[in-house]
This record gives structure tokens, C-alpha cells and sequence, in this order.
């Protein structure tokens, strides 16, 4: 345990002035009952992440991967420390505000009775509705202009059921868009993807966030993929935080191989982002 | 892309208003004792402008002391189960869920029974006891309904048989064992009619009946983010675990509304939210005035069958339900399992 036992302290984001989020000491801790001892810690986790940046949280199974996820956008109260997202305290602000800037694509769930994709994208603008919340032309355009950003316009009178795995989670992510936030969470986007579809998925992201200045945060297991295509790495093993930064600094093969329980070999391309390949 | 406006729910629910107004007036003609439509304008007509002493004594005995009370009772109770079904749909997220299904009916019909052997002359009190019956019923359900915390269809369907038989076992040892009480048949309990009126007025009924369709409806946006994903729901602000309590109460008591004045009339809820899913789509805010609007019509529809096919005698409007209704919840069911 010893590398993995080396907690990092906060990496210094290279551009002050433009940080979305900030997680200060933020941990939280899952029980039974109020009494009982916690059944599973996570924190403390230390993070910030700036205007079009990528990250992506790696980690093994149960490692907290989605609980970070899931505090992050206010879904889990901290247990103590504090996140920030443009300032405000994520879990001061009122809900519907902040789903108006914090979006989180969870797994995919399935859908009980047949919907149309605008009918699905438009509920993105729930946060902005009024008391019976028919949506207004505005809504109209936002949901239009969140099903053009990720190429799903064609789609828009089909039904969701009828989608394609690669499709569907483009309409999921529309809906997420149409919220207009300033930051996006993802949770395992790419599960149900072919490999295919899983390149373009990061690849649409990564154009969101050099074009249109989301800030992604993703839960992933790909590690290839996450080193291709995100700018930081958050990587958890049992609730803690072992270590964030580019995914060279962050690819080691003796930290890897302790955190993912396999034979890996890291290899460093040439345009300096690594590469994990599996021992026989 | 066509979002939905109020105007649309306005001219779809003025076109299922028509249709039912339709089935009233068709329901008003037929029976024992013929009257023709103009008549029955006439009559109604007459009534409206205030001219009652000017219709024919036996139009009046026809139209309103026998007939229109019957309708009157029937909109009521088909509007409630729709509504009530379509509201236990999204709570359980269960497309086959409906009250008599999952034993919510047998439930407030037990209430209701149990109301009448300890005070039967206590106004609004069998309302009252037929919501506890249905509230409890349902919690008991979704109880065992679960595997893993998790809400399981087949389990959930499960524990609907076995409440229906439970309870139905229960209503027929509490109506053949305590003679002398004001119950109606078992057969009323378990199979529902519209043929005798409530002691309590009619206008109270229906106060309820808005009160409950109401308020499911003020959750009827939060219900459509609900379907797609409760926790994603919870993150675009909704307020999961109030609208959850308010479609609870709300279906619990449209149940026990009908149960009391009816007994347990099945598959209406089933049957009726279906066809408006495949007519105008799954949004709520529509779904729910056009489920009740239907539901009525159905249920004024049911009683006009059951009433002529063997005429002079009658069939309980609940066998007309059961007849059309167990076939659609078998298409539902295959249908779901591919």
C-alpha cells in the first residue's frame, strides 16, 4: 500500500481566474442507520476544475466513484468540507437553480412508457419552468439548439425506444445540454457504447468543451480513453482520493496495477498522454 | 417539434367531453322504458330553463329520479379509477399497475364493510374507512412488491393476486357471518354495480372526486420527469418524495371513493390510461383530465351494456369491465415481455 497510501495535496489549476468548480476537504460517508457505523467513506476530496476541462474520475468498482458524482451535484449532502461551483455553495442553492448550472447524466434507466425525443430533451427545461410548466417557444429553441450540438437534430420525432445504444445516449446528453449548465457530470456515458461509439461520445465531448466552455466531469472505466481525451485525472481506490493530475502524472504503472488488482504496463506516447496495455 | 400547449388540452378535453355527454344521452334512452332523444332534450332542456312542472311525470321519473342518478354515479366512478390507475402507473412504475389488480379495491371494499359493522349511520365515514382500507392496502403492496429495495414487476403483480384473494376471502366471511348489518351482497363488494345510490349526496362525491384528480394533476409535470429517472428527476429539482405522498393519497382516496359507492369495478384504470397513452402520448398533463373524462364514458358505456344484454334483468357493470379488461391486461402483459 505504500504508493498508494500517498495522499496528493490540491493541484494548483494553471489558470486561476476561470475555476467552475471548487471541492474543498469535501467527504461523505454512507450509514445504515444515524447510529450505525458507516457502511462507506468517501473523502476527503480536493479538486478544482476550470472552464473547458475534462476530467475524469477513474477508479475501481465500488471505489466511490459515483457517490463523488453524485455530491458533486448536490444529489449527496457532504459530510463536511464544502463544494463550489461559480462560487455558490452547491448545496445552499435551491435545486431547480442548481440544475441550472450543474447537468448530470446518470445510467441510463428504462423507459416505462413510449416518448418522443424532443418530448425527452424538453424536460431539460424543467429548472426554468413555471408553476404547470408548459414550455414556452424559448424552451422550444433551447431543447433545438441541445439536440444540434450533439448532431441529434435528425432524431428529434423519433421514438426513444427505437434509438440506437450511440443515439440514445446522444439525446440523453441533448437533455442535459438544454439545462444550459456550466457544468456537465457524467456517469459511465459510455457502458452500454460499442468502441466505436464510445471514441465519438469523447470526442463530441471534447469538442463541447473546447467550442462551447462546459466543464466535464466524467466516471468512466475506460482508461485508454481517458487518457486520449481528458485534460486531469481523479483517481479513487476505496473512498479515497490516491491522486489528480494530467494523466501522465497520474498513469504509474506500480499505482495501477495496486489500484486496478492487474498486470498493466503504462507507455508513454508521442503526444505525451500514456497508454495502459494489459500483461499477459 | 410540438410541444404541448394548454389549448390543446383544452380541445382535446372538450372533444372526450363531447363523446361522453354522447354516451349519457344514449345511456338515457335505453333501457325498460324507451324514450326518444328528442324527449330526452326536451326534458333536460325543460329542466334547464326552469319549466320542470311542463315534462310528462314519467320522463321525470325516468330521466331523473332513475336514470341520470345512475350516470351521475357511474362518471364518478369512472373517472376516479382512471385517474387513480394512472396515478398508481407512475408511483409503482408499473404499466399493469390498476386498483383492482393490485388489490386496492378489495382493500377499501374491507374498510368500507368493516366502516358499516361499527357505525353504519356515521355520514362519510365509509368514504373515509374505504380510503384507509386503499391507503393501507397499497403500502402493504408496494412492501412486498419489492426484491433488493428495488420495486419488481412480477413480485409486485404477485402481491396484487395475493391481496385480491386475501381480502376477498375476508370480505365473503364478513358478509355471510355478521347477519343482520346494512351490507350490500358480496357480489356488490367483489364484483361492483351502479344500482343503488349512496346515502351521502352526490355533490359531496363529487368534491372529492376534484379535490383527488386535482391534485394529481398539479404533480403531473413532476410525474413525467419521474418515468424517465427518479434520481435524475430529483436533480432537475423535483421534489420526489412530496409528489410520491401526494399521488399516494390522491389514488388511495379516488379508489376508496369508488369502492364505497360501487364496490370493486375492474381494469377500468388499466384499460383507460392504455388507450389514452396510444391515442395522445405519455404526457401526464394531458394524460390525466383525458383519463378521467374517458374513464367516465366507459364506465356510463359499461353500465348501458350490462343493463340491456339481458335485459330485464342486469349484469353487474363490473363483469362488463372484467369481460373487456382481462383480455387487455393479458395483450399488455405479453406485449411488455417481449
Amino acid at each position: 500500500m505504500s504508493s498508494a497510501s500517498v495522499s496528493s495535496p490540491v493541484v494548483a489549476a494553471p489558470n486561476a481566474g476561470n475555476i467552475r468548480m471548487r471541492v474543498e476537504q469535501a467527504s461523505y460517508a454512507y450509514q445504515a442507520t444515524d447510529r450505525s457505523a458507516p457502511k462507506f467513506t468517501l473523502g476527503p476530496v480536493n479538486l478544482e476544475a476550470l472552464g473547458h476541462e475534462i476530467i475524469a474520475i477513474l477508479g475501481p468498482n465500488a471505489s466511490g466513484k459515483s457517490t463523488l458524482l453524485g455530491m458533486l451535484a448536490g444529489l449527496h449532502k457532504p459530510l463536511s468540507g464544502r463544494i463550489e461551483v461559480d462560487g455558490a455553495d452547491v448545496n445552499g442553492l435551491d435545486p431547480r437553480v442548481r440544475a441550472q448550472r450543474i447537468a448530470l447524466v446518470q445510467q441510463d434507466t428504462e423507459l416505462l412508457f413510449p416518448l418522443r425525443v424532443w418530448e425527452y430533451v424538453l424536460q431539460g427545461r424543467y429548472p426554468y419552468g413555471r408553476r404547470l410548466r408548459f414550455e414556452s417557444d424559448e424552451d422550444c429553441l433551447f431543447a433545438g439548439n441541445a439536440l444540434a450540438q450533439v448532431g441529434a437534430d435528425p432524431l428529434r420525432d423519433r421514438w426513444m425506444d427505437k434509438l440506437s445504444g450511440g443515439e440514445r445516449q446522444r439525446v440523453i446528453l441533448a437533455r442535459a445540454l438544454a439545462q444550459q449548465p456550466s457544468l456537465l457530470l457524467l456517469d459511465e456515458p459510455t457502458q452500454h457504447l460499442d468502441i466505436g461509439g464510445k471514441v465519438e461520445l469523447l470526442r463530441r465531448l471534447r469538442r463541447l468543451a473546447d467550442n462551447n466552455r462546459y466543464t466535464v466531469l466524467v466516471v468512466t472505466h475506460e482508461l485508454d480513453l481517458a487518457s486520449e481525451f481528458c485534460d486531469r485525472i481523479v483517481l479513487l481506490h476505496q473512498g479515497k482520493q490516491l491522486r489528480v493530475g494530467t494523466p501522465a502524472e497520474v498513469y504509474e504503472r506500480a499505482l495501477l496495477e495496486e489500484v486496478f488488482q492487474a498486470s498493466l504496463d503504462v507507455e508513454m506516447r508521442a503526444n505525451g498522454r500514456p497508454r495502459v496495455i494489459l500483461k499477459g | 417539434m410540438r410541444p404541448l400547449t394548454p389549448r390543446r388540452v383544452l380541445w382535446v378535453c372538450l372533444g372526450l367531453g363531447i363523446l361522453l355527454f354522447g354516451a349519457v344521452v344514449i345511456s338515457l334512452r335505453m333501457g325498460a322504458y324507451p324514450i326518444s332523444i328528442p324527449d330526452i332534450v326536451m326534458t333536460l332542456v325543460n329542466r334547464f330553463i326552469g319549466r320542470s312542472n311542463e315534462i310528462p311525470p314519467d320522463f321525470w321519473n325516468v330521466v331523473y329520479e332513475i336514470r341520470l342518478p345512475r350516470i351521475a354515479l357511474g362518471i364518478l366512478v369512472g373517472a376516479s379509477l382512471s385517474t387513480a390507475g394512472a396515478g398508481f402507473q407512475a408511483l409503482l412504475r408499473n404499466p399493469l399497475a390498476d386498483p383492482y389488480v393490485l388489490g386496492v379495491s378489495s382493500g377499501a371494499g374491507l374498510g368500507a364493510i368493516i366502516s358499516l359493522a361499527l357505525a353504519p349511520r356515521t355520514p362519510g365515514l365509509i368514504q373515509f374507512a374505504a380510503f384507509l382500507g386503499a391507503a393501507i392496502t397499497i403500502g402493504v403492496v408496494y412492501y412486498l412488491g419489492q426484491r433488493g429495495g428495488q420495486i419488481d414487476s412480477p413480485t409486485l403483480l404477485l402481491a396484487g393476486i395475493v391481496a385480491v384473494s386475501f381480502l376477498s376471502a375476508v370480505i365473503m366471511f364478513l358478509t355471510t357471518s355478521l347477519p343482520g348489518h346494512e351490507f350490500r351482497s358480496m357480489e356488490f363488494w367483489l364484483m361492483g354495480d351502479l344500482a343503488t345510490q349512496p346515502s351521502v349526496n352526490l355533490h359531496w362525491l363529487y368534491l372529492l372526486l376534484i379535490l383527488g384528480v386535482g391534485s394529481i394533476y398539479t404533480t403531473s409535470s413532476d410525474l413525467n420527469l419521474i418515468l424517465t429517472g427518479e434520481q435524475e428527476a430529483r436533480h432537475l429539482g423535483v421534489n420526489v418524495d412530496r409528489v410520491k405522498i401526494v399521488v399516494y393519497v390522491a389514488a388511495s382516496l379516488l379508489t376508496g371513493l369508488a369502492v364505497s359507492v360501487s364496490g370493486a369495478i375492474g381494469y377500468v384504470g388499466l384499460i383507460v390510461p392504455h388507450l389514452m397513452r396510444m391515442l395522445f402520448g405519455s404526457d401526464y398533463r394531458l394524460l390525466i383530465p383525458t383519463s378521467a373524462l374517458a374513464g367516465a364514458t366507459l364506465i356510463v358505456l359499461a353500465d348501458l351494456l350490462a343493463r340491456v344484454v339481458v335485459a330485464p334483468t342486469e349484469l353487474p357493470v363490473g363483469a362488463m369491465t372484467a369481460l373487456v379488461g382481462a383480455p387487455v391486461f393479458i395483450y399488455l402483459l405479453r406485449r411488455r415481455a417481449r
